[in-house]
């Protein structure tokens, strides 16, 4: 007899009625100034820039826009933190200042998460579950560090650096603003933070936030700016330590930048993960992991798992299930709670992706998209495989920062893992198998600094997260995280 | 002129105020001799019924991720800070003076807070991935013990029974405590603090009464892992130790000035946990390239 095929259609019968969140409990002001030492302080330029909305393009609010001027204003207000309150405070009460930072994050969580999918155009969805509660999480989690610093560094007296500086990219928003500061706070430091010029805003309700916890002035101060605003961070001569997160090329002029200088720096730089799927894998599981893996954030995600191997033997059945998975996928509103990808978070950042998804075609790649509707005002990309690619193709070398992945195939453990670790990157890695020896044999063979194993993009405050190679140093989460905030040198 | 209305002081079990089964009481006294209170003198079946729910509620209460329990402990912190007034009052009621009692208040709010943010750190410290000489994957990481048996401080009224209540439950274990016979007043208190305080009922239960009754019934129950004694006497140091014997519990005991910072550590909570260690084997193919 022969065998009857069923094809289901996965893009019917999928309407589901908006669900869009309220924004009618947001409070957000028409203008934001720099909050530099514990006071809103106009930018001495006079200048302001827009935030937008990437998926509507509406002005949210008008941004101050630091230079040289406010940098140094805001240096010498963490300097003076830093000299007569701060690191003349107890670590016990250091500590208790930042629960009360992580207890009002929790409190106005679902204002944070609206605030974070209007600015940067993430599915509410992510930033409600996932981005607010791992921020205020972090602190929390660093709060309780700040007295018992000496048990994670034994035989070593530890020290504070002083006042650290801090540039953080605009995929993670506010998540990305907690890993610097809670660390850098519980060590004992102050902080000059420059948030990403597209998405600043929930930063800047974290300074209302430092306000309504007490927190003594000066001890946070956060500049807002562009590229410029960064640099003089980076160029200023009162700060002992750089903190940066984003792309491979700015890590590594901050570098060259601070050669000869001695500032202590930690960079958490690009990636071009490799997700790896064995034969014995449980398929399903390991396709929603590579989903997961590649349209989390619109892939907007430094540990993206941006390329894919899938063991020959099951190949077409992973790429008919990856196909047919791509087709429920909702692409649209951000804050509508039925949202899988939202919007990209700028013009700019749409371009590249198109650019890159462009130069995979003329590479000879053959390319797959959902039939998915996408609104027409915004920015917005459909999901997107490209198969049989190269090893040497552009978009299975560079970091492409959006909704594309790039698949492979591979017959051998030594052929893979030769072909995940051929990247100047090595930040993350997927395993997908369900045998243990493998995944232990996988993890250590694996030039990458997190390594998940039937799972794909888990965070957690206890869990160090950073790269090797050229995808940065340091590590940020975790007991790990803290000595890049300590001297632990005298 | 108004009367007060006095309290009646209750046991704490399971996370319920029931009275002594026994009906017998104790009369609490200031440091005059004077009476300040009628307490519970709790009988050996009072602690047992104790035991009953300190087991039941191990399972969910050491299964609560690390995180979470931290969460909690730092919510009792911040119950007991909203009712400081309550505790002053009743620490001078038992001999304190004012300012004594405030200090021991607010060590008791700190040290409770300590050791929330010790509950998902303890581990990254303590434990550790053992480098043997096969092609294994080995690791050892504490867990809870169990049921933990304290027997408070006799000289302090709460922070004798913070100090040691924190870093027993922060690892996920869960306890039967005697408060101090002397000072009771602050216990029964501390009781309702950790009632509204998301501690699920069962996790702290806590006794009055006389150590010399009980802690014959604290060492022999079958269904305890450990003791903690906090306290110097020699008699029930070696009883304790020598009816250890029934099941191998695990005997604690420590004197601390317990209002110093020496009586705040995380091996108090190491000590009361068991160290497991996994092997897993490697498999030993496929190396190519990883050299890069």
């Amino acid at each position: 007899m022969a065998k009857k095929e069923v094809k289901i259609e996965y893009n019917k019968g999928w309407d589901l009625a908006p669900a869009p969140e309220s924004t009618s409990h947001i409070k957000l002001k028409k203008k934001y100034d720099l909050f530099i030492g514990g006071k809103w302080v106009k930018p001495s330029s006079g200048k302001y820039f827009d935030t937008i909305n990437p998926a509507n393009e509406e002005v949210l609010a008008k941004i101050a826009e630091a230079d040289a001027k406010d940098v140094d204003k805001a240096v010498k207000a963490a300097r003076k933190a830093y000299d007569t309150v701060w690191s003349k405070l107890s670590g016990k009460e250091r500590g208790k200042y930042i629960y009360r930072i992580a207890r009002i994050m929790q409190e106005q969580a679902r204002e944070l998460a609206v605030i974070e999918s209007l600015d940067g155009g993430k599915a509410i969805r992510e930033s409600r579950d996932i981005d607010v509660p791992l921020a205020a999480n972090h602190f929390f989690y660093y709060a309780g560090w700040a007295d018992k610093l000496e048990f994670a560094f034994p035989n070593r007296e530890v020290k504070s650096l002083g006042v650290a500086g801090q540039i953080t990219p605009w995929n993670f928003p506010l998540l990305m603003v907690a890993w610097k500061i809670a660390p850098a706070l519980a060590c004992g430091n102050t902080v000059v933070l420059k948030p990403a010029e597209t998405t600043p805003l929930t930063a800047l309700k974290l300074a209302e936030i430092c306000q309504q916890a007490g927190l003594p002035d000066g001890v946070v101060n956060i500049v807002t700016g562009a590229g410029a605003t960064g640099a003089e961070i980076v160029n200023h001569n009162d700060i002992d330590k750089i903190a940066f997160t984003g792309s491979t090329g700015v890590g590594k002029i901050i570098q060259k930048a601070v050669a000869g200088t001695n500032k202590k720096v930690t960079l958490e730089l690009g990636g071009k993960a490799a997700n790896i799927i064995f034969e014995d894998a449980p398929l399903d599981q390991a396709v929603e992991g590579v989903i997961n893996g590649i349209f989390f954030n619109q892939g907007h995600v430094c540990c993206a798992g941006s390329r894919l191997f899938v063991q020959e033997s099951v190949y077409e059945k992973v790429m008919r299930k990856l196909k047919d998975r791509m087709e429920s996928l909702i692409v649209g509103d951000p804050l509508d709670k039925n949202t899988d990808i939202g919007a990209i978070n700028s013009k700019e950042q749409l371009n590249t992706i198109k650019k890159y998804i462009k130069i995979g075609k003329e590479e000879g790649a053959e390319m797959y998209q959902p039939k998915c509707a996408i609104p027409k005002k915004g920015y917005f990309c459909k999901p997107t495989l490209f198969y049989n690619v190269a090893q040497s193709n552009r978009i299975t070398q560079e970091e492409i920062f959006g909704p594309v992945l790039a698949i492979q195939t591979f017959r051998t453990v030594s052929e893979v893992i030769s072909k995940a670790n051929n990247t100047p990157y090595g930040l993350s890695a997927g395993v997908w198998t369900d045998k243990g020896s493998k995944i232990f044999n996988m993890t250590s063979q694996l030039r990458a600094g997190i390594v998940w194993a039937n799972t794909y993009n888990k965070f957690d405050p206890a869990s160090p997260f950073g790269g090797y190679k050229e995808s940065g140093f340091g590590r940020e989460g975790g007991m790990h995280g803290l000595s890049a905030y300590l001297n632990l040198d005298s | 002129m108004r009367l007060e209305v006095l309290k009646t002081n209750k046991l704490y079990i399971g996370g319920k105020f029931p009275r002594t089964e026994s009906g017998r009481f104790y009369t609490a006294v200031d440091k005059n001799g004077k009476e300040i209170a009628n307490m519970c003198l709790g009988s050996r079946k009072d602690f047992r019924n104790s035991v009953v729910p300190a087991r039941s509620a191990f399972g969910g209460w050491s299964a609560k991720t690390a995180f979470n329990r931290s969460q909690i402990l730092y919510r009792i912190a911040e119950m007991l800070e909203g009712r400081r007034d309550q505790f002053v009052s009743e620490l001078t009621k038992m001999g304190s003076t004012k300012a004594a009692a405030e200090k021991e208040v607010n060590t008791s709010i700190d040290r409770l807070i300590y050791y929330a943010g010790w509950s998902d750190k303890y581990l990254q410290v303590f434990s550790a991935v053992n480098p043997v000489s096969s092609s294994h994957f080995n690791f050892s990481a504490q867990e809870a013990m169990g049921v933990v048996g304290i027997l408070a401080p006799e000289e302090n009224g709460l922070i004798g029974l913070v100090s040691s209540i924190a870093p027993v439950i922060a690892s996920g274990n869960t306890c039967v405590v005697l408060a101090s016979e002397t000072k009771p007043l602050c216990a029964i208190s501390f009781a309702e603090v950790l009632n509204s305080s998301d501690v699920p009922g069962g996790v702290v239960n806590i006794l009055t009464g006389k150590k010399e009754e009980l802690v014959s019934h604290f060492v022999t129950h079958m269904d305890v892992n450990a003791i903690l004694y906090c306290g110097k006497d020699e008699k029930i140091k070696k009883q304790l130790q020598e009816d250890s014997i029934t099941n191998l519990k695990r005997i604690l005991i420590k004197d601390f000035d317990w209002l110093s910072d020496k009586a705040e550590n995380p091996y108090l909570i190491t000590d009361f946990t068991e160290v497991k260690t996994t092997w897993h084997p490697i498999e030993q193919v496929g190396g190519a390239g990883s050299g890069y």
